[in-house]
């Protein structure tokens, strides 16, 4: 019988907090400024797309890393063995601004100020991983903030100048490393955690094996990870979630493995931490990972997440099936492992049985002498939905011809899916513009894409198209100038 | 006397007097998360939240409306509906009536407000609404205005017809004459803080609502018609807003109205704060616009004659679409002079949200018509645009008539645009990217450089007024208040700092305070980028009221003549000695001089006549240019910013921190409504751009990678305007008009220049690769 707790248990700016009353469908925002009345952080969209409601959550992860998130989609339930660390933590003792605070305030990084506290946060977790950011990694750790006053030039520029004001060996939040360490895993205690009964039920597992066994008896729960997706169906649809089932916090989902040239990628590691891991490997995919979300969104999303959920424009689903990615579920003690492809049947519906969940993926690496690329085409380049995904994995024999192809689209169709027909016109062709030009014919027998707002089905046909004609320039050597 | 007055006797200078840069004078509380927001404030024991419940169709008559489940959810403690507004159930700011703020009868837009549910919690509220029952007898609805035919149109407001020679001749007889019709996209505020309103009842009939709003004195005479009440028992107040770009001049008035009515029925404090995806969906935009425009012109490109149609989507309602539209028509010349011209605005129903003030305010997309005109000679002709810019840029003394018969005497445009064509290496660019673009096959490069010429001034005569309220206390500390509002643009302190310059003391010895329609009356709404020009006339008048108490008073105290009073930095010379400002203001109290002064002003010289289209509805004009190179994918239409390069022109600025801040962020906010913001309605009328994830507004990644931004340090205003500086809040908006024009020529090169893109906007990746098909297939 696993030891229950009915509490959960965080550090709240430097100061323990233990909640028995926490509902499934409580934010973390909500709890900051209504219960806590900490209102420098801000709502402005409850989607987890603006950034203004940024804090910082600490978490063990080998040591202690803290990520940027949005509290209006973080879920109370989630913080549990974590240290959340609002604007209010900043200022010091004696009134002086932190560095971040004082580079902005001088190089009048804020107008109208709402957005102000987000952004603090984000140049927050920016300068404490990276003191000397380039405006590349500004830009990158700024994605998930919207401005609309400044139009950002002062905010990076403060962000170019946050060391001169202060190191970051020097900031509290360093000092104080090894305390709040220590506090977080005195707070682990290998407990499971039960809270609230019928609409208010929510559950913390204590471990996978547990998970496998609230699952098994709660096989309707909603399984809750990164909560980019489900914060949604409570901030905007107001759905009830109950009983919910919080994954976020399991160690075990987090691991990343090599073994035999495939990596095994647990299914609640988030797409920050799998990124070194993925593009190491594959580096078509860095830049992909890169503009998925904002990064609060890659610190909290899963790519188990993005899979599960089955949506047709998820970001990570075309590039791992034209990988030959597998898909390991569980359910109880017993496992399937099934290619990723096979996992989408329609809109809206998975291969995910009753008390089943996504264990890990595992995305082989590309055999030497392979090409792989992965592009998304979309409104805005960075945050934003795909419009089109397209992925490529191609091997040419050693005349020049097309051994293997694979070929996977998002935003082509109701799930992710492959080119079937595009790949059946390109095997066994020389790898020619000619090749490329005819394939071209059978996009129309593999897709039907659909109208809405951000793209037109004719766009989302003719840039899919095109991005096969890319991958045939940057293969062919002929480059894309 | 303190150390500290010591050391002001010798201060050369006071600190942050005008003309200096000083920063945001609430930046350390933005920056710590203290600066108050009025879902930060704290809420009296008691307080209550409204939610609105939102019509479920375009158009259609309400059959019935069952609430009953609404009333017993958990938490509701009243419910509204039409018939429950005390008052008057209108929030038109055109007098129109056509405006309800609870619908009656018929809904007119999808997304329009039908009740309002009051419970302990926001949640509750929110969570009540979506179990109300409402049957509707749906009509047939307008949508898109390209679906609306144009012959017999319903209008929301009077259309207004500019015209100057014989337009019609002058293109009929040109050598040239090309037709063409331009689609150009509205755009959603995007305040990063939504509409809110907090009402707080008082005793008898009077309340006190905190609204974010740019108009105070509108919200405070729309909640007293619709409470019933005269203006004088509703006091509205408001110390900042999250952003507010035009989306707060009318639209905070239902939220007002609804959180006043809910207080009062209830005798409890009310706040109401839709959701992102609620303030998007029921709030106006900036109008789209359909613009028919036919140019006659010669062979070395000069513009003989111009005829354009300003077609508007203005929604179901007037609200400012009569001003806006007008404004467009104002800007239809940019700055280019028309020998002869016609301009006619269709300011159309819809079954839209009704469309409001956006920065620029109709200006933009006015200019859009002419920055397309000039694309299609030039490609008609082969020529640069730039080129056939500068043949048509206004003159000075001469071809300076605008199509609304102002003369236009204070034209820098030429030594703007020419200076940014240097700094900018305009001409060698050119020709590098032509060598680039003949090699490149798939990414392609294009280059623009536009200026602009926008009119200050209301364009309705009467709002050209302010007023203030300056006291000094008798440690020689001044309170000041104003009509204007403070939105982020830096109002606030530009304001303090004309105070602190006339005083001659530190900007700290002057608190700035919250506008509140209790203090300073009947003010115009923070807009039309005239706060500064407006409100700090009307404070320095103020404080010179004051100043010129003190004088007259220490002339006869100390029998020298006024002549030889002098404010110097933290003192006053009089005659021959030095004292201390915070002393001679004491003496002066003590010998029962009145401390305090109501400031006023009104802008002069302006006049104008609409039906006759006809008078001089600018004070002044402000200038700029940028010049932007892009490049584009010609296999998925996406593109980067590559380089901007700006100049413009803020008369002598009064601080040049804040007007830089102003023109680099209006640049990016008018780049990103001609580029990825893009709002697009279903069939049925359903906003599906109504949040940020499907709304996409610029990002850091998205800033021109290099980004050159001058203030022309030349520049003084011809008008003695305050301080001779110039507004800055619109006009920057404008100059992203190069980014689109980049993007056409890009596209253009496809086809070797000769064929106009005819880019519409926004430029998404989609459209920018659909023009580049179009081309290819014409080429």
């Amino acid at each position: 019988m696993t030891a229950i707790r009915n509490e959960i248990r965080f550090l709240l700016n430097g100061r323990k907090v233990a909640l028995a009353d926490v509902r499934p469908g409580e934010t973390l925002l909500d709890f900051l400024r209504l219960e806590r009345r900490l209102t420098g952080t801000k709502e402005g969209c409850a989607e987890g797309d603006c950034g203004a409601c940024t804090v910082l959550v600490g978490r063990l992860s080998g040591g202690l890393v803290y990520e940027g998130v949005n509290a209006c989609i973080r879920f109370l339930a989630s913080l549990d063995g974590c240290h959340v660390v609002t604007v209010e933590h900043l200022k010091r003792a004696d009134g002086s601004l932190h560095p971040v605070q004082q580079a902005l305030v001088d190089f009048h990084g804020s107008q109208c100020g709402f957005c102000t506290p987000g952004f603090v946060m984000s140049l927050y977790a920016l300068w404490m991983r990276e003191p000397q950011p380039s405006d590349r990694a500004i830009e990158k750790a700024l994605q998930g903030n919207l401005c609309r006053c400044t139009g950002y030039e002062p905010i990076v520029r403060a962000a170019r100048a946050v060391s001169s004001y202060g190191e970051v060996e020097a900031d509290p939040l360093a000092a104080e490393r090894a305390a709040v360490v220590a506090e977080i895993e005195a707070m682990k205690d290998g407990t499971r955690v039960e809270i609230g009964a019928g609409a208010e039920r929510l559950v913390i597992p204590a471990g996978v094996d547990d998970l496998a066994a609230v699952l098994e008896a709660e096989p309707d729960a909603t399984i809750v990870a990164g909560a980019t997706d489900v914060g949604l169906w409570v901030t905007k649809f107001m759905r009830d979630i109950a009983p919910a089932v919080f994954i976020g916090g399991l160690e075990e989902l987090r691991a990343v493995l090599e073994e035999d040239g495939v990596l095994t990628v647990g299914a609640g590691v988030s797409y920050s931490e799998a990124l070194p891991h993925l593009a190491a490997r594959i580096p078509a995919l860095g830049p992909l990972i890169d503009r998925v979300g904002g990064e609060q969104v890659r610190n909290m999303g899963t790519i188990g997440g993005n899979i599960a959920n089955g949506s047709p424009i998820g970001d990570m689903p075309p590039p791992l099936i034209a990988l030959g990615a597998l898909l390991t579920l569980r359910k109880g003690k017993e496992r399937r492992t099934i290619p990723l492809e096979d996992f989408f049947i329609a809109y809206g519906r998975q291969d995910r049985r009753s008390g089943e969940f996504v264990e890990a993926v595992h995305v082989p690496q590309p055999d030497a002498g392979t090409h792989f690329a992965a592009w998304k085409v979309s409104k805005r380049r960075d945050e934003d939905i795909t419009a089109v995904l397209g992925a490529f994995n191609l091997a040419l024999d050693a005349d020049g011809k097309v051994a293997e192809v694979r070929i996977a689209y998002g935003g082509m169709a109701a799930t992710p899916k492959r080119a079937a027909a595009v790949e059946a016109e390109l095997i066994g062709k020389p790898w020619t513009a000619k090749t490329v030009e005819r394939a071209m014919a059978a996009y129309e027998r593999d897709f039907t894409p659909i109208s809405d707002m951000r793209a037109s089905a004719a766009y989302r046909m003719l840039t899919a198209k095109n991005l096969l004609k890319r991958f045939f320039l940057e293969t062919s050597g002929a480059g894309r100038s | 006397m303190t150390r500290h007055e010591t050391l002001n006797l010798r201060k050369a200078k006071i600190a942050g007097g005008v003309a200096t840069d000083r920063r945001h004078d609430s930046a350390h509380k933005h920056v710590t998360g203290e600066a108050v927001y009025i879902d930060d404030m704290a809420e009296p024991a008691g307080t209550l939240h409204a939610y609105l419940g939102l019509s479920e169709v375009a158009h259609g008559t309400i059959r019935s409306i069952d609430l009953t489940a609404v009333e017993s959810a958990p938490g509701v403690v009243a419910v509204l509906t039409a018939k429950d507004v005390p008052g008057v159930n209108d929030i038109s700011p055109a007098g129109l009536h056509d405006e309800p703020i609870l619908a009656e009868g018929d809904v007119q837009f999808l997304g329009q407000p039908v009740f309002a549910v009051i419970a302990k919690t926001r949640e509750a509220a929110r969570r009540a609404c979506r179990l109300a029952k409402v049957e509707y007898e749906e009509k047939r609805a307008l949508i898109d205005i390209a679906d609306v035919e144009p012959q017999g149109a319903r209008l929301v407001t009077k259309p207004l017809t500019l015209a100057r020679g014989k337009a019609a001749d002058a293109i009929r007889t040109a050598p040239r004459r090309i037709k063409g019709r331009m689609r150009v996209g509205g755009q959603d505020h995007f305040y990063l803080e939504g509409q809110i309103a907090f009402a707080l009842p008082g005793e008898d009939v009077d309340v006190t609502v905190h609204s974010s709003t740019q108009h105070p004195s509108e919200v405070q005479h729309m909640v007293a018609h619709a409470l019933g009440v005269p203006s004088h028992a509703v006091t509205v107040e408001v110390r900042r807003m999250g952003g507010g770009f035009g989306g707060k001049e009318t639209q905070a008035n239902l939220f007002a109205a609804i959180a006043a009515i809910a207080a009062k029925r209830t005798g409890r404090p009310v706040k109401i704060r839709p959701d992102r995806d609620d303030d998007m969906t029921a709030t106006g935009k900036r109008h789209d616009f359909l613009i028919d425009y036919e140019v006659g012109f010669d062979e070395e490109g000069d513009i003989l004659g111009v005829d354009f149609t300003y077609a508007a989507r203005c929604g179901f309602s007037a609200d400012l679409s009569g001003p806006v539209t007008d404004r467009a028509l104002f800007h239809c010349d940019n700055a280019y002079f028309y020998p002869s011209v016609r301009a006619v605005s269709a300011p159309l129903y819809t079954n839209t949200v009704s469309n409001t003030a956006f920065r620029g305010f109709g200006g933009p997309q006015g200019m859009l018509g002419a920055e397309r005109i000039i694309d299609e000679v030039a490609f008609a002709l082969g020529k640069d645009p730039l080129e056939i810019r500068k043949r048509n840029f206004y003159g000075n003394g001469n071809r300076n008539v605008t199509p609304y018969h102002q003369e236009v005497e204070d034209n820098v445009v030429h030594r703007v645009v020419s200076e940014v064509e240097k700094s900018a290496g305009y001409a060698a660019r050119r020709r590098a990217i032509a060598a680039f673009n003949a090699k490149s096959e798939i990414v392609k490069r294009g280059i623009a450089l536009t200026p602009v010429k926008f009119g200050i001034s209301f364009t309705a005569t009467h709002f050209n007024q302010a007023g203030a309220l300056v006291h000094v206390y008798t440690d020689g500390s001044v309170h000041l208040n104003h009509g204007g509002t403070e939105m982020g643009q830096g109002l606030y302190v530009k304001v303090a700092q004309v105070v602190a310059e006339e005083f001659q003391i530190d900007i700290d010895q002057v608190k700035i305070t919250a506008t509140t329609t209790g203090k300073v009356p009947n003010t115009s709404a923070t807009a039309a980028s005239s706060g500064s020009d407006l409100n700090g006339m009307a404070a320095q008048n103020g404080a010179r009221q004051i100043k010129n108490r003190l004088i007259d008073f220490a002339a006869e105290r100390y029998g020298v003549p006024k002549e030889q009073i002098v404010f110097l930095p933290g003192r006053v010379r009089v005659g021959n000695q030095e004292i201390p400002f915070p002393d001679l203001v004491r003496q002066a109290y003590m010998a029962r001089v009145q401390l305090s002064a109501a400031g006023f002003y009104k802008t002069p010289k302006i006049h104008w006549d609409r039906d006759s289209g006809r008078g001089r509805p600018f004070y002044y004009f402000a200038y700029g240019a940028a010049c932007a190179e892009v490049s584009v994918d010609t296999l998925t239409g996406e593109y980067m910013v590559e380089r901007v390069d700006i100049l413009h022109e803020t008369g002598k600025s009064l601080n040049p921190a804040i007007d830089l801040g102003q023109i680099e962020g209006g640049f990016i906010q008018g780049m990103g409504w001609l580029t990825t913001e893009e709002l697009v309605w279903d069939g049925k009328g359903r906003l599906t751009t109504h949040a940020p994830s499907t709304y996409k507004i610029p990002l850091a990644s998205d800033r021109p990678k290099v980004f050159n931004v001058a203030l022309a340090d030349w520049a003084e205003n011809a008008e003695p305007t305050i301080h001779r500086s110039k507004a800055v809040g619109e006009p920057p908006f404008m100059l992203a008009m190069s980014v689109l024009h980049a993007l056409s020529d890009a596209v253009a090169s496809v086809a070797g220049h000769k064929l106009c893109p005819r880019l519409d906007a926004p430029a998404t990746p989609e459209r920018v690769l659909m023009a580049v098909e179009r081309l290819r297939a014409e080429a």
